[in-house]
């Protein structure tokens, strides 16, 4: 009962709506968007377990002192903070403060991250870049001449444009088509391991 | 502008750009100040995160169902909704050892639902719309003149070439010797140009984010002048 009627569960539901994709009619469309609605509510759920072990881990740290546990007690007082701010009486998504604290905290935040990796990147690109072979040198060149596309070159412009309109709407394009069909393939097989029970990880232990 | 912002805009502003110079100071080395900014996003992102998904999900997909909107005056038309939102209860036995088992329900339901609609979906436009795209009309457009004069119906036919040679290069079920082993080179080298097509978006991506800090800084820097 532990194991069989989860297995039982996930092909009948995978069968059913693998199906329904193959049925244009309201009924099936009603029922499609209705077990969308179920899986996410169930989604949402799902997430307090995210939520529950980031208090956890925050709160097991400050308990027993562990190393840098002062940044926990950080994440805590921003992560309940946002919440409490977050909620109805304080105006909810629209609220004053949690719109600032979105604006002036999150934004410039995750941008500085990103933009930080620019530093990395081009270290990173110097030891991936160096045309130590044929196949690295194809790499160094099409990343090159991407990004001289958009700097103003005076008569290389219009050549290396050229040259990178190509590069992008034929080999690139076909690198793109192969990773997509050979990730959709991947995708379509993982998902029908798992209807068919094949895949049990999902199960754990016992 | 410098002359209509209130004290509010420069403290919330000096905030930003002080979490700013936090961040950049791990290009000296990792410090407290960086971790600090680290931590914060943190605990804001998931706060953040959390009240969004209440409101946009929790609340139209089944609050809404459940309560009349906006209160919590229960409704009974859609009771059923009541399943649904006891599988997701029931997610949380996760947290015991002796009732874990139980989540195993709505996560088999979940993954069920999804990977039976992923199966229709993914093979319809990850597979045959890209076979599709690389097959329609393929080399009829010998009129055109395209890149290097060439007739746009010979770059048709190579984009099939490189597709199909690096679809090869990624098939480990045959050893990549002799005719096979030349498309599977062909196809890595396919493969190259579109990485480092890639790589080359990154790069300028990321600079231009570094750009618009650096502007952030500059405007700042107006606004406390």
């Amino acid at each position: 009962m532990k194991r069989q009627i989860p297995l039982v569960l996930v092909f009948i539901f995978g069968v059913l709506l693998a199906i329904q994709y193959f049925i244009p009619s309201e009924p099936s469309q009603k029922g499609y968007e209705f077990v969308l609605d179920w899986i996410t509510i169930i989604g949402i759920f799902a997430m307090v377990l995210g939520i529950w072990s980031q208090i956890h881990v925050g709160y097991y740290k400050i308990r027993h002192r562990a190393e840098d546990w002062k940044y926990s007690v950080v994440t805590m007082v921003s992560m309940f903070g946002m919440i409490f701010l977050g909620l109805s009486p304080f105006g909810g998504l629209q609220g004053t403060t949690f719109r600032l604290i979105y604006t002036n905290i999150f934004i410039p935040i995750q941008a500085t991250i990103f933009a930080l990796l620019a530093f990395y990147i081009a270290s990173a690109s110097y030891r991936a870049f160096r045309a130590r072979s044929a196949v690295s040198t194809v790499l160094l060149v099409a990343a090159l001449l991407l990004m001289l596309r958009v700097i103003p070159m005076g008569p290389l412009a219009d050549p290396i444009n050229k040259i990178g309109s190509w590069m992008l709407l034929v080999p690139n394009l076909a690198a793109k088509r192969a990773i997509l069909i050979g990730v959709g393939l991947g995708g379509v097989a993982t998902a029908l391991k798992i209807v068919l029970g094949i895949e049990r990880s999902y199960l754990g232990k016992d | 502008m410098e002359q209509t912002a209130s004290m509010s805009t420069q403290i919330w502003t000096t905030v930003g750009i002080f979490l700013t110079f936090c961040l950049f100071s791990f290009l000296y080395k990792d410090n407290p100040f960086y971790k600090f900014a680290e931590h914060l996003v943190v605990g804001v992102s998931v706060g953040y995160w959390a009240i969004l998904l209440y409101y946009t999900n929790l609340r139209q997909n089944l609050l809404d169902h459940l309560f009349q909107p906006g209160t919590w005056t229960p409704k009974f038309d859609e009771l059923y909704y009541i399943i649904p939102a006891l599988l997701g209860i029931a997610m949380w036995t996760r947290f015991s050892k002796k009732y874990s088992w139980i989540s195993r329900y709505p996560l088999a339901l979940f993954l069920g639902i999804s990977s039976g609609i992923a199966i229709p979906v993914t093979m319809k436009n990850n597979v045959l719309s890209q076979l599709r795209g690389t097959v329609v009309g393929l080399g009829f457009d010998w009129s055109t003149s395209g890149f290097l004069g060439v007739p746009q119906g010979f770059w048709d036919v190579v984009v099939v070439v490189g597709t199909i040679s690096s679809l090869i290069y990624f098939f480990f079920s045959k050893e990549h010797k002799g005719a096979w082993g030349g498309a599977a080179k062909l196809g890595i080298y396919t493969l190259m140009i579109g990485f480092g097509a890639t790589f080359g978006y990154t790069v300028m991506a990321r600079i231009s984010l570094l750009i618009g800090r650096i502007q952030a800084i500059q405007d700042w820097w107006k606004l406390l002048g």
